[in-house]
């Protein structure tokens, strides 16, 4: 076959640059959820305002053993202790993560990604649309086609939330739990009510994000988990799928 | 293979390359500027560097957040303490009175303090919180001498770049680089709430750096090195910290 022959190739699914930015943040999430449970659970109590500590009333207490004897938890055992390497673990996949989301903002905003597919349109907000949208997808309505190519309202709203208040967030109450940044911007801290205000907060985040990931992957399974997976990594869709 | 995907090829490759080369670039002046961390290894050595590097740039002169006496904890937590041994208890029968602080390595005039001696140098008090790395926290006024005013009067010599101490407890050393030793909020503390500081705390003599997590704030403090490598301190990583599994560099 000469290169004339090759059938037109059709655009790919999602760039490159979102399949890539997709993967290694779904990595360093993963790791900095399994880290951050090992960091937890050497004391898995918060508190708000700027101190707290077994000596202090808790705002809430997991009901969980902890990794440390110091902490009162009601369980006649004490896990392993894996914060060592867990915290170089979640330091350096917050790195990466950081890294890769700002390297994917830039993309998104110079190429119009983010007003292209995930901005909603203003008809897609009206009250009518979205409660469509809703009664659908509380019904486990499969998606239609066009969803292989674009997104829905609910999900153009979840993944903005994601990317433009549940991050930044916890990056934020991450970065005020470091003393050394909060000498250097002390609004960090302050702006949240104190570093355990910022610890509980990161934890709540946390919470929602990994909802946020449930709901995910179960979204993606009922779309067809083969078909929506196989276009995140390779780019494009099945041929039964593809727009001739 | 066609056009697009050979054009792609070579793309893909000049950008690995050029991201190769700009790592390379980055570690050589990184290491240059000493903002390599000594526990930098294969695995986390990006992560601690980009962290230490980072807050080193930012952080040299940023003081940590100073609290109004209302938010001093009223009962703060001193955390477990592991048996304080003999020599321990032999230097308290004696009321601290033999306990010595002994600072050598590259300074101009080695020397050994007594606690009296440290009181009567000029004093810094700071209300400051303490944060372990485990997540709580508290909130204390510390009162002391503070590291640089030593340093001065022993007289670190221009290569120094890291100050080594260590506690009565043989497993526990740690080290600092001469920014945060230098730096006026880090303290050898003798007071705590206006008082002595007390045992379960540190006392008599605890090395605070706001800067960084409690685990860097060694307590017992018995002497200090100066030194411009950490080669050969223990097993070359810095401090005891990440030879139990630990960060160097706890500023985070």
């Amino acid at each position: 076959m000469t290169i004339s022959q090759m059938p037109e190739p059709s655009p790919p699914r999602h760039p490159a640059i979102v399949r890539v930015t997709h993967w290694l943040i779904t990595l360093s999430f993963l790791a900095l959820l399994l880290t951050g449970v090992e960091i937890l659970i050497s004391h898995p109590r918060f508190y708000w305002g700027e101190i707290g500590n077994v000596n202090t009333r808790p705002l809430f207490t997991l009901p969980i053993p902890s990794s440390r004897d110091t902490v009162p938890t009601g369980y006649g055992y004490v896990l392993p202790d894996q914060n060592g390497w867990s915290r170089y673990l979640h330091f350096e996949a917050a790195w990466i993560a950081v890294l890769t989301g700002l390297l994917y903002l830039a993309f998104g905003f110079s190429k119009g990604h983010f007003r292209q597919n995930l901005f909603p349109s203003p008809s897609d907000l009206s009250p009518t649309s979205l409660a469509t949208d809703i009664a659908r997808h509380l019904h486990f309505g499969r998606p239609t086609d066009d969803e292989a190519w674009s997104y829905n309202v609910l999900q153009r709203l979840s993944y903005l939330l994601v990317i433009f208040v549940l991050f930044p967030l916890v990056i934020w109450t991450g970065l005020a739990m470091s003393p050394a940044i909060e000498g250097i911007f002390p609004a960090l801290v302050t702006g949240l009510g104190g570093r355990q205000s910022a610890r509980t907060i990161h934890f709540f985040v946390t919470i929602f994000l990994v909802l946020f990931l449930l709901i995910h992957v179960l979204m993606v399974y009922l779309a067809g988990f083969r078909k929506r997976v196989g276009a995140m990594i390779v780019g494009r869709l099945p041929k039964a799928v593809e727009r001739l | 293979m066609n056009k697009i995907s050979r054009r792609k090829l070579i793309t893909a490759g000049l950008v690995g390359g050029a991201g190769a080369a700009g790592l390379a670039v980055a570690a050589n002046i990184a290491k240059r500027f000493g903002l390599i961390p000594p526990d930098a290894g294969v695995l986390y050595g990006p992560g601690e560097t980009l962290t230490y590097a980072a807050q080193r740039l930012l952080s040299r002169h940023s003081m940590a957040r100073e609290f109004p006496r209302t938010e001093i904890s009223k009962d703060p937590f001193a955390n477990e303490v592991d048996p304080l041994g003999a020599e321990f208890k032999r230097l308290q029968d004696g009321a601290f009175v033999d306990w010595r602080l002994a600072v050598d390595g590259m300074v101009a005039r080695p020397a050994a303090f007594s606690l009296a001696e440290l009181k009567s140098f000029p004093h810094s008090t700071q209300i400051t919180f303490i944060a372990c790395e485990e997540g709580w926290s508290y909130v204390a006024e510390w009162s002391g001498v503070p590291l640089a005013h030593l340093l001065n009067l022993v007289g670190v010599l221009p290569q120094a770049r890291y100050v080594v101490y260590r506690s009565i407890q043989p497993d526990w050393w740690e080290s600092i680089d001469m920014a945060d030793a230098l730096h006026p909020q880090t303290l050898l503390t003798l007071g705590m709430n206006g008082g002595e500081l007390p045992v379960p705390f540190g006392g008599p003599l605890r090395l605070r750096v706001p800067r960084q997590l409690g685990y860097k704030n060694v307590k017992y403090i018995t002497s200090l090195t100066v030194i411009d490598s950490l080669k050969r301190f223990g097993k070359g990583l810095g401090s005891s910290a990440p030879e139990g599994g630990y960060a160097w560099y706890a500023g985070i």
